[in-house]
């Protein structure tokens, strides 16, 4: 999907997460409430206006030790509780690509 | 093949332990990542949808069986076991962590492989045809020429920071298999009227959302100022490419602004300053490269041994193999074998450690230790003894590495898609896997013939869509993936972009839309005989684009 | 902003002055392109060391004619990816024989360093004081070069042919 790491004005349309990449290992990662981030997106902290999203974003965009490119990504709240991501492009960033990878590791 | 000396080892370890350092003050956060990014972009490091990417640089696809075993080392210790060769000739692993970049980085420096230049604005891979060397109608091996020049352009202090990446390839026959015409800097060996060597020198092709052919600006140049020509186009670039808008700032946008003539006078003007100097090359400099690059010692054979007949008659499996995956040697009694790495439902171009390793072991047996990549993603074994094919194929097949698809529908090319790519809008290696499966009766791609299909993510086409037979390019509407189709693109010597043939079909209809445009082919095309680009060249995409709308 | 030269942090002796702002007798001083172009003559008259600096964007052949009578040339990184002043420096040194000082002015940052002395700098505005103070190790990060340049390292080609011509293997 075109690539919203070109955000400029952030528009809400329904839930959103903060996402960005970790440092370390290029994982994965949503900014979770206490300021950190966490690889499960159910422990991310959800915004569901504009300018909580931005105030999300510029902290997070201070922690470029931890993690790089933070962006708004939407999800979907589930009816039994829990978050899915909102678009294919989150879906792969979240659990991998959508083909079977060529080996198993140590094969 | 190019042996290192002291000097090229030297220079790598140096550049690992110059990263190591980069990469430590950057998770210290001495560096920011804005800081860091154009560095680790100069070894080959992006980050992806879901891990860091390292691309490591084979130079013009040419790979000895040791770094291969080092690359399937690599993909194991740090990656998932496996890697991508990419159609710029190199190789990709996409799950390496930041923390451990360096020490994988020292591994693959131990036997003279780095990701220098594989990514940044700078000079990138210089590649040239999967045959170099070997084809019976090249003039003389064009990677000699193509490690001059990779050498001059590593770690150029004036060249590491240009508007954009550069790419240069590098020809050495009348038959282009190195799609020189997209290419930045493209420079074609021939020999002129009177019989001296020299190149053709192309600029400003490219693809991406402003496609365009490269232009001749010199027919000929002389061998010996090949460094001071290349050395006056990139200056020329350095100073005049535009940096105001990443869209246009490839040099093919500077050479269609200006117009071939004027950019020609340009790149002249600063030429014949600097034609004579130090980089003028003497032949002593020539030779001492060329000396070390080691050729094999040929047995002296006999073409078509007795018993390879009688073999491919006994086994018609063999016999399809050979037909499609082996070609002719410019030394008798030799041949040269490709081994796709397409299989049914797999990804193009992807190879497992354990396969990279048993093709490592099967060329030290049979290709005196040296394997090619080639920009169509799949692998060549360049030095195989023609009595050798029946033994090789044996062992090929026991492995799933000698699927005759070599050029057919099934051989796709494709970059890694939305499955991987940060830039990607949508996915390609599915497309690819469904037209594998939807066209997987090997009588079927023998009846279609030659039939290149060409996938590309996104707008940077890096699948190439754009020289395809068949082009098909992700797009992105309302949330939804949709492909455009392009016809009748080529790449090689009479290079030519592709047609769009109407409005972008949706992911689940691109096989469908594939099968339709086979079926118009077969019944539209003259003879059995007349290839599919022909049959596009002679009828335009017209037949084709009613017969794939008419239902949609 | 410290400066290096010499490899080590020192004084910077030249005054920077602004299109209209007073020149200072005898100081050394750099002025920007337009108005050295405009008062070439004046400023070249003027007792003390002169020096321009000059925009990335613009062809140094059109300083040339007064390249004997300039102390120095401040060329211009407004970003560090921005290379172009990295031609224009081998351009002041190599074509154009400029021998005085060639200072590298912006976005300067340690791991350009090497880079910038091949192309010929020898005087940095370095942004981070802390890559001022590792100058000296920075441009020591890589002893084999490809390609012949402006500091006059030998490239590795050259270092192959005596090795050769040595009879060593």
């Amino acid at each position: 999907m075109t690539s919203p790491l070109d955000q400029k004005k952030i528009k809400i349309t329904g839930p959103v997460v903060v996402t960005a990449n970790r440092v370390g290992d290029g994982a994965v990662v949503y900014r979770s409430p206490d300021g950190g981030w966490t690889t499960e997106l159910d422990r991310a902290v959800i915004a569901t206006d504009a300018s909580i999203a931005r105030t999300l974003v510029a902290a997070a965009s201070g922690d470029d030790l931890n993690a790089v490119g933070p962006y708004v990504a939407p999800v979907k709240l589930l009816p039994g509780g829990g978050v899915w991501p909102g678009n294919l492009r989150e879906l792969i960033r979240h659990g991998g690509p959508t083909i079977e990878l060529p080996a198993v590791l140590g094969a | 093949m190019y042996v290192y000396d002291a000097f090229d080892r030297k220079l790598v370890t140096e550049r690992v332990n110059d990263f190591r350092d980069q990469v430590a003050r950057r998770l210290s956060g001495e560096l920011t990542e804005e800081e860091f990014k154009p560095l680790r972009l100069m070894n080959g490091v992006y980050l992806q949808l879901h891990a860091y990417m390292l691309r490591i640089a084979i130079p013009y696809g040419t790979l000895s069986s040791l770094q291969l075993r080092q690359l399937a080392r690599v993909a194991r210790k740090y990656d998932r076991g496996y890697g991508h060769f990419t159609t710029r000739q190199n190789i990709q692993f996409h799950w390496i962590k930041l923390a451990e970049l360096p020490d994988a980085m020292a591994e693959l420096a131990s036997v003279g492989m780095h990701g220098m230049q594989t990514s940044g604005n700078n000079v990138r891979n210089i590649t040239t045809d999967q045959w170099a060397g070997v084809a019976p109608d090249e003039i003389e091996d064009p990677r000699i020429w193509a490690e001059l020049i990779r050498q001059h352009v590593t770690l150029h202090p004036e060249f590491s920071f240009m508007p954009r990446k550069f790419k240069i390839a590098v020809g050495a026959s009348h038959h282009d298999r190195a799609a020189l015409r997209i290419h930045d800097l493209a420079l074609r060996l021939h020999r002129n009227a009177a019989g001296e060597t020299g190149f053709e020198v192309m600029v400003g092709g490219g693809l991406g959302r402003t496609p365009y052919l490269a232009l001749t600006i010199k027919p000929f140049l002389p061998t010996r100022d090949v460094l001071s020509y290349v050395e006056a186009v990139l200056r020329t670039y350095n100073q005049f490419g535009r940096r105001d808008n990443i869209w246009k700032a490839r040099i093919k946008i500077l050479v269609h602004d200006l117009g071939a003539e004027a950019f020609a006078d340009e790149v002249d003007t600063e030429w014949q300053s600097i034609k004579d100097g130090a980089l003028a090359l003497d032949q002593a400099v020539v030779t001492e490269i060329a000396g070390r690059f080691r050729y094999p010692a040929y047995e002296k054979l006999d073409d078509s041994p007795k018993g390879l007949a009688q073999t491919r008659n006994d086994d018609r499996r063999l016999d399809a193999w050979v037909k499609n995956c082996v070609t002719n040697h410019k030394v008798p009694g030799y041949a040269i074998v490709t081994l796709s790495l397409k299989p049914q439902g797999g990804t193009p171009g992807d190879a497992t450690a354990a396969q990279m390793d048993e093709i490592a072991d099967l060329a030290d047996r049979y290709s005196f230790g040296e394997i090619r990549v080639g920009h169509e993603q799949n692998l060549v074994l360049p030095h195989i003894a023609q009595r050798d094919l029946p033994v090789l194929w044996r062992a090929l097949d026991a492995i799933d590495l000698a699927l005759p698809n070599v050029n057919s529908i099934t051989d796709i090319i494709s970059c890694p898609g939305l499955d991987y790519c940060s830039l990607a809008n949508a996915r390609s290696i599915p497309i690819a896997q469904e037209i594998t499966r939807r066209f997987r009766d090997l009588d079927m791609q023998r009846e279609l013939g030659r039939l290149h299909i060409n996938i590309s993510g996104c707008i940077n086409a890096c699948g190439h869509h754009h020289v395809g037979h068949i082009g098909i390019l992700g797009v992105e509407k309302n949330g939804e993936e949709f492909y455009q189709i392009t016809l009748g693109g080529k790449a090689d010597e009479n290079a030519t972009l592709g047609t769009l043939i109407g409005p972008a079909v949706p992911f689940a209809q691109v096989a469908d839309v594939v099968e339709d445009i086979a079926a118009a082919y077969l019944a539209l095309r003259q003879r059995p005989d007349e290839l599919f680009i022909d049959t596009v060249k002679r009828t335009g995409v017209e037949p084709f684009r009613e017969r794939v709308y008419a239902a949609r | 902003m410290p400066l290096v030269e010499n490899g080590q942090v020192v004084q910077d002796r030249y005054v920077y002055v602004g299109e209209d702002e007073r020149i200072p007798d005898r100081a050394p001083v750099i002025v920007p392109a337009k108005r050295f172009l405009d008062n070439a003559d004046a400023l070249i008259g003027r007792d003390g060391s002169l020096g321009v600096a000059w925009p990335n964007d613009r062809r140094v052949a059109e300083l040339a004619p007064w390249l004997g009578h300039l102390a120095l040339v401040a060329l211009q990184f407004p970003k560090f990816r921005d290379g172009r002043a990295y031609s224009q420096a081998r351009l002041l040194r190599e074509t154009y024989g400029f021998g005085g000082t060639l200072r590298a002015t912006g976005d300067v940052l340690r791991d350009q360093f090497q880079f910038l002395v091949r192309a010929g700098f020898n005087s940095f505005e370095v942004k981070k004081p802390a890559d001022a103070g590792v100058f000296a190790e920075a441009v020591r990060r890589y002893s084999v070069f490809y390609q012949a340049s402006a500091d006059g390292s030998v490239p590795a080609q050259r270092r192959r042919l005596h090795r050769t011509a040595a009879g060593d293997p």
